[in-house]
């Protein structure tokens, strides 16, 4: 049995690793921990992005750095008694490559596929990873820049409506758009994603604009939207808490604290969170 | 100063009523923020500036508005009416200001076009300092990211922040929202011990875990120069509870909160530091 009430999940969370671009990621590390902890997340699902630019850029891994950082993500994920688990992050740009690192992934505990800014969403290049994810039972989480104007440096940003064009073909994959708080109109993929019922939205992102929550509500719909915090919790924290005064129904505000991420991953990703019962996917208010 | 009922709570150096013209924004209106918002968020007052006026020349209209439209919540709302010290007139506006109890008032260089070393500017801060009123400068409105093609305006420099610090002889006590960790840093660390005294920083832009630049400037600048704001209507008037909430364990134990600065806190400060009329002894208003 859930608690309804409390349960929190972070669906979008980063770490840092020994291998990445901070001399302090253990600090910044149990920041979020921490941090967590007090907001009242249960689980974090994670990603790390090769070697945050380290060693290769963020958006364009090499193969070797996203190996790497996937291994530190699994063995950290594993090691954390379900207070983390693991996307795994894949650049599309090597497709062989993402594919195995997939497999292995979810062979190690991963729950979800992350895929950042190194090919646009509508490129034929990810129908196979969304194919794999499929049939993995587990949903894609993909970093959007809302309503992209023009190239932004060091990624190959896609917005609202090339993750679109991919959730029209891939209908049976579950697509988490990322970030609406994180750059760019978010109203733009609001409209995006009209209609799209695969495709769904994380709320995560620095920004927190007042009335970005109700128009996601009126917009997008309670059944689509995932709370999240990505890289700063503080903005998280500001909308779990804004939340509370949107005029949700009980059921509604649980659905976005929770549910909706139990729908969305994989049957079974979230059972240790149950108190009593292992089957926990019918325990979420909207499944 | 805290959110929490132990006492008053803080007054908010950052709010604005009336629309704002590159997006929506749900209620904007004074009876909103005084007996819904801010009671609900733990604010005891709020410094109240016209979000319309920040995008107009003239801003004469703009603060007959906020005086019209705050004048029955006055409780707890203050006007921050907006002085453009290259309008005629600017310092009979600065008088009014203080007859209708301003305790600050707000200018936006970046959308007039002002930059660092704008003897205007200099005037009006020197002014503010003699009749007691802080001088409020708003960085940005919105994050660089999702700005309309239509609002060009950069976003104010440190320059021009250390600029007005820096007046020689000055006791204008600046307000500075909207300013993330390095321009703060930028700013503060380029001023001296006397000049760093009057100057405070809204910290709703602050990142909090992990990342935690906000309690990096409370180790390091000191929560005195920091001060609270709810940002309404422009973002979620909890940001800086959350920021609060989230601060390490050892300075909430060592009273960072409660050493927050506030409205209340700089007003007072202002006007102790002012003499009022002397500003206009010797100043052209043209």
């Amino acid at each position: 049995m859930f608690d309804r009430d409390h349960l929190l999940i972070d669906a979008h969370a980063h770490f840092h690793t020994p291998f990445t671009n901070r001399v302090d990621w253990e600090h910044y590390n149990n920041s979020r921990l921490a941090a967590g902890r007090r907001i009242g997340v249960r689980c974090h699902v994670a990603s790390v992005l090769g070697s945050w630019g380290h060693t290769s850029p963020t958006y364009f891994a090499s193969p070797d750095d996203q190996t790497r950082a996937n291994d530190w993500m699994f063995d950290f994920a594993g090691a954390s008694n379900g207070e983390i688990r693991a996307f795994v992050a894949v650049n599309p740009n090597y497709t062989r490559h993402a594919l195995s690192e997939i497999e292995r992934g979810f062979a190690a505990g991963a729950i979800g596929v992350k895929l950042a800014a190194g090919r646009r969403a509508d490129d034929g290049l990810l129908d196979e990873i969304a194919t794999v994810a499929a049939q993995y039972d587990a949903p894609i989480l993909h970093h959007v820049w809302h309503h992209r104007q023009r190239d932004w440096p060091n990624q190959d940003a896609s917005d609202g409506l090339d993750l679109a064009r991919l959730a029209l073909r891939q209908r049976d994959t579950r697509f988490i758009m990322a970030h609406i708080g994180g750059g760019g109109d978010y109203t733009h993929s609001f409209a995006a994603a009209a209609g799209i019922d695969n495709l769904v939205m994380d709320l995560s992102g620095s920004g927190i604009d007042r009335g970005m929550l109700d128009l996601a509500i009126e917009r997008v719909g309670v059944q689509r939207l995932l709370w999240a915090s990505d890289i700063t919790m503080c903005t998280g924290l500001t909308k779990l808490l804004a939340l509370s005064h949107a005029g949700l129904s009980t059921d509604d505000l649980a659905a976005i604290r929770w549910g909706n991420a139990v729908r969305i991953f994989p049957r079974g990703a979230f059972a240790h969170l149950a108190d009593e019962r292992a089957d926990v996917a019918s325990e979420s208010p909207t499944g | 100063m805290t959110l929490d009922s132990s006492g008053p709570g803080p007054v908010d150096v950052c709010s604005w009523i009336g629309g704002y013209p590159f997006r929506e924004i749900p209620h904007p209106e004074a009876a909103i923020l005084a007996r819904v918002v801010l009671p609900r968020e733990g604010f005891s007052g709020a410094w109240v500036g016209h979000l319309p006026g920040a995008f107009q020349r003239d801003p004469a209209s703009s603060n007959e508005a906020l005086l019209k439209s705050i004048e029955s919540y006055r409780d707890i709302l203050e006007p921050a009416p907006i002085v453009r010290p290259d309008w005629p007139g600017w310092l009979a506006t600065l008088t009014w200001a203080v007859e209708h109890g301003a305790p600050a008032v707000r200018i936006y260089p970046a959308q007039w076009g002002m930059v660092a070393e704008n003897p205007r500017l200099r005037e009006l801060a020197l002014a503010c300092g003699e009749l007691g009123l802080a001088l409020h400068v708003t960085v940005r409105f919105e994050d660089l990211r999702q700005r309309h093609f239509m609002d060009v305006a950069s976003d104010v420099s440190a320059a021009l922040l250390r600029g007005i610090a820096r007046i020689p002889g000055s006791r204008c006590h600046l307000v500075v929202s909207g300013a993330g960790r390095e321009l703060i840093e930028e700013t503060h660390w380029g001023l001296t011990p006397e000049e760093q005294s009057r100057v405070w920083y809204d910290f709703n832009w602050l990142w909090g875990p992990p990342e935690d630049s906000f309690a990096h400037l409370v180790r390091t600048l000191g929560a005195p120069r920091l001060t609270w704001s709810s940002y309404w209507p422009l973002r979620l008037a909890q940001q800086c509870r959350s920021l609060t909430t989230l601060l390490p364990d050892d300075l909430l134990a060592n009273g960072a909160v409660e050493s927050l600065a506030d409205g209340r806190i700089i007003a007072s400060s202002a006007r102790s530091a002012g003499v009022a009329g002397s500003a206009t002894s010797n100043r052209q208003d043209v």
